[in-house]
């Protein structure tokens, strides 16, 4: 189990089609992994390797050099709390003592109902809204323990189902290049001319 | 209009000339709708309607300085490719994870469109076939706006096929990250983006645009860098340099977070604009917290050397920072106020760089995680004075010789100035060893102060007892 579905299948080709050489699919098929696991198999990795012409071992190679992709479950929703130095000046040790105690569980840790898996993250890139963190990849600002609070009991509540899907879903909305519109990937090796508009004249 | 925008947390509006940050006041930036009612792809057409090559010459003289941490100039980066050597690609690194920085995760949610538009001049001035924007995988909603600002400009006819009916045609491929800082390493990028675990590629060649992604000529451009250029083309080189110093013009996006009054990003003027003015002014960060002094800044992104108020007075110019000791980089500042633990301070800074080691390079790897550990007993009052020798020596493996830094009149310190030589393929090492480098410089006395303490209560213990 955990191969592609059929929909997913269909979507992985269309995304290999967009590429000069099809290995260079691997991570965006890695996160269509995710999202439909929730985590990356190993059936999936070994799918991922049928794709795009590489063993499951060199699928795991890159996986596993990224911080995003789990190879076991994790919790529904991913709490990342950011502890680089803009949130460290703005409290963020306090916010992971805070939350450690609110989840009941250490950095690193899942919640007992596998609800929440709680990580310190590096940079974020909200530094200015700090202390920031993300759940699911979706950012909260200027965190403080009684938003920190709400965000949970919210969460827990299902009250942000909408705004914030599960974990392995990154984007709710994927790139879909029309057939009728894309100009399509070909092999490097298969152009050997400059690019039609750079012949001296204007393209329009 | 100098507020805040509920819809655009972070960004700082200010009565200044906005290049890049123009539609930031709509809530709409995003839309197609709203960035053709705003002048959109105005820039591409115009673009359209001259040769390639000029379109080249005028960003060429229009200097358009790479926004990414090098600072190098964009058209000459581009006049790097091959002659006759085809297909070459454009990959648009828009994996933004320096510690401090945020302005391309700004311009991907807030303005995509342009962000194409960008793309779009870029391949048809150095004839590149196909864009690769490659988005940090931990930025949901720049993916998502990105995304489908994408698929507007596909069914509008801005992107692929024979662009506003000419004979132009470019793809542009949405690229997901996964969590990796060292990615943002151009040619980990690319390796990246060919499937591979994120590793910089050995140098020479220095540049990818010889020999890049799938071994051909490859530009690898900042997203604030392209954003630049529907701007460009609108208005001309002439008016892009009147903005700014001749060898810094335009503006640049700056994230000043830390223990300031108004933290923000401000697109402030390149090259005139000082960090006194960014700090204190008013209309920027209106000055320290609380009314505390200034202890020290970070002037360019966590791989800077610190500067302290010796420095204040110096613009946003490469060079002049280069002289007193550090950089410009990513475009990130981060205040300390005099509350700050300096040594803890340099070591959420030295984690980083230990965790995002890619582990290709020995100096860096080891380097990296020595620093760290060695920091973490100071800062957890644990230390001795052989671990100050110690992290100097460490650092020493990774960047031999002076380590650059700012110069101190208190201290009677010169600088000693950018750049640093190193043992590493790349700049991750180095940052690893950068803020360590300039707390031990400028504040040695704190570093003393964890360990005497330390050393001083196991004495008096055993004197009390016998």
């Amino acid at each position: 189990m955990s191969r592609f579905t059929e929909d997913n299948a269909r979507l992985a080709k269309e995304i290999i089609g967009r590429y000069p050489r099809p290995r260079s699919a691997m991570i965006p098929l890695l996160h269509l992994a995710q999202q439909q696991s929730g985590y990356v198999t190993n059936d999936a990795m070994v799918h991922i390797g049928e794709l795009v012409g590489a063993t499951s071992a060199e699928v795991y190679g890159t996986a596993s050099f990224y911080e995003m992709f789990k190879f076991e479950p994790v919790g529904k929703y991913l709490v990342n709390i950011c502890g680089t130095m803009s949130c460290a000046l703005m409290g963020s040790e306090e916010l992971m003592h805070h939350a450690e105690h609110k989840l009941g569980v250490k950095v690193g840790g899942t919640t007992s109902d596998g609800m929440f898996t709680l990580e310190h993250a590096e940079c974020q890139a909200a530094c200015t809204e700090a202390p920031c963190l993300q759940v699911n990849y979706r950012y909260r600002f200027r965190v403080t323990p009684e938003s920190f609070d709400s965000l949970i009991d919210d969460l827990s509540a299902g009250r942000l189902t909408a705004e914030i899907p599960d974990h392995g879903t990154v984007a709710k909305v994927l790139q879909h290049i029309p057939a009728d519109r894309g100009v399509g990937a070909v092999p490097p090796e298969s152009v050997t001319e400059a690019p039609a508009w750079l012949n001296g004249k204007a393209a329009l | 209009m100098n507020g805040t925008y509920a819809h655009a947390p972070g960004f700082i509006a200010g009565d200044r000339p906005k290049i890049v940050t123009s539609r930031f006041e709509y809530e709409d930036s995003y839309t197609l709708r709203r960035f053709l009612a705003t002048d959109g792809y105005q820039g591409l057409r115009a673009a359209l309607g001259r040769a390639a090559n000029e379109v080249h010459d005028e960003v060429k003289s229009a200097t358009v300085l790479g926004r990414g941490g090098a600072g190098f100039p964009a058209g000459t980066k581009w006049g790097l490719t091959p002659q006759g050597v085809y297909p070459r690609y454009l990959v648009v690194n828009g994996d933004e994870s320096e510690p401090g920085t945020y302005k391309d995760r700004l311009l991907m949610e807030r303005d995509p469109h342009q962000l194409i538009e960008g793309c779009l001049i870029a391949c048809y001035a150095a004839g590149l076939s196909q864009c690769f924007l490659y988005i940090r995988g931990e930025m949901a909603l720049a993916q998502e706006r990105v995304a489908a600002a994408l698929n507007d400009a596909y069914a509008a006819g801005y992107v692929g096929k024979n662009i506003l009916g000419s004979n132009f045609s470019v793809d542009i491929v949405l690229h997901w990250g996964a969590g990796a800082y060292v990615v943002g390493e151009e040619t980990a990028l690319i390796e990246s983006l060919e499937g591979n675990r994120g590793m910089p590629r050995l140098k020479p060649p220095y540049f990818p645009a010889a020999i890049g992604l799938y071994g051909q000529p490859t530009i690898v451009n900042n997203v604030e860098t392209l954003a630049n250029l529907p701007w460009l083309m609108l208005n001309g080189a002439e008016a892009y340099t009147a903005i700014g110093t001749k060898t810094s013009p335009g503006t640049r996006m700056v994230a000043v977070s830390g223990h300031v009054k108004r933290p923000g990003v401000y697109e402030i003027i390149n090259g005139i604009t000082t960090f006194r003015d960014l700090l204190y002014k008013e209309e920027f960060c209106g000055g320290i917290r609380n009314g505390n002094q200034l202890k020290a800044f970070v002037p360019g992104g966590g791989s800077a050397p610190w500067f302290t108020e010796d420095q204040l007075d110096i613009p946003f110019e490469g060079p002049q920072a280069g002289a007193a000791g550090s950089m410009l980089g990513s475009g990130a500042v981060m205040v300390m106020d005099e509350t700050t633990d300096i040594p803890a301070a340099a070591l959420t800074l030295t984690r980083f760089y230990a965790h995002e080691s890619c582990g290709k390079c020995t100096p860096c790897r080891e380097g990296g995680t020595w620093l760290e550990r060695i920091l973490s007993r100071v800062v957890d009052g644990k230390g001795t004075m052989a671990d100050l020798d110690q992290l100097i020596e460490v650092g020493t493996s990774i960047c031999p010789g002076d380590f650059p830094h700012a110069s101190n009149a208190k201290l009677g310190i010169s600088a000693v100035p950018f750049p640093y030589k190193m043992n590493t393929i790349c700049f991750v090492g180095p940052s690893a060893y950068a803020p360590v480098n300039s707390a031990l410089v400028l504040f040695r006395e704190e570093f003393e102060a964890k360990i005497v303490k330390r050393n001083t209560i196991p004495v008096t213990a055993v004197g009390a007892a016998s």
